[in-house]
């Protein structure tokens, strides 16, 4: 699992890639909310396209990158989700809290 | 007429073990030809099963988890992932959508998602003594191409 960040005119988009699971999701969590505190960006894009997996417990890296999101004033959405995780972003519904856009 | 194919295998409640149970799960599943798409999701519903285990059945030690596969007449495969414990208290209200004991670290989807992955999903638990999930899914037969 791998976290990568681009920054450009207040806009931070971060790179997901590899599998996002329990295992894995505190570590990303804690670089996410690192990442937000460090460059307070206007927008957070969650660019999932490099994932080969996702299951609920990217769910829960989604809501809290929102909700960090929020505090600080900012937006998070989804790009590039495709195929498996994508399939669980529609079974959970969560299009009704973050917007999610597919490849 | 052909023997129906299965696998048991036990490993602790260690979160590593999660890619290592789906991935199990998706190699036997493998023999019954199945999509990407049915692949994704039966590896998907095993990681929510055993991901719950992991938290919430040993939520400070660890324990023994049991997943049992097997092959079932008409395409089909049953999945059952045990635990020796806490239990769940109320299973009706631990299945609906956003229920979640789990603090701000969990979305409490985990049951939604292997509902709408799987045809079927059963469980049964006994407070203090463990839960049982048993979950099936059958796999479209297509015709082979030669
Ligand atoms: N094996 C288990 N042992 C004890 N309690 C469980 C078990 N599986 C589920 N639960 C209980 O059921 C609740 C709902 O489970 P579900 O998988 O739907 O959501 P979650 O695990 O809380 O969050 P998510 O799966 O989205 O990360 C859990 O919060 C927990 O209280
Ligand atoms: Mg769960």
């Amino acid at each position: 699992m791998k976290v990568f960040c681009e920054k450009k005119n207040g806009r931070m988009r971060i790179l997901l890639s590899g599998e996002l699971d329990h295992n894995v999701a505190r570590g990303v969590m804690s670089s996410i909310d690192a990442l937000i505190d460090e460059n307070l960006p206007r927008e957070c894009i969650l660019d999932m396209g490099g994932l080969s997996f996702m299951d609920s417990s990217g769910i829960a890296v989604i809501l809290r990158t929102n909700k960090h999101m929020t505090d600080v004033g900012g937006r998070t959405w989804v790009e590039n989700c495709e195929g498996q995780a994508l399939r669980v972003l529609d079974a959970a519904g969560i299009d009704r809290v973050v917007k999610v856009y597919s490849k | 007429m052909k023997s129906m194919n299965y696998i048991k295998v036990e490993f602790p409640s260690s979160s590593v073990n999660e890619s290592f149970a789906r991935n199990v799960a998706g190699c036997f599943a493998a023999q019954l030809d199945p999509t990407l798409e049915e692949l994704g999701d039966i590896k998907t519903a095993v990681s929510e099963a055993v991901t719950n285990c992991i938290v919430h059945a040993y939520p400070d030690k660890l324990g023994v988890v049991l997943m049992k596969a097997r092959i079932l007449p008409e395409n089909t495969l049953e999945i059952v992932v045990k635990d020796k414990g806490v239990g769940i208290a109320d299973i009706n209200k631990a299945r609906e959508p956003m229920f979640t004991t789990g603090g701000d670290e969990r979305s409490g989807m985990g049951f939604t998602i292997m509902e709408s992955f799987m045809d079927k999903v059963k469980v049964r638990s006994t407070a203090g003594k463990g839960t049982t999930v048993t979950m099936r899914r059958r796999i479209i037969c297509r015709k082979q191409v030669k």
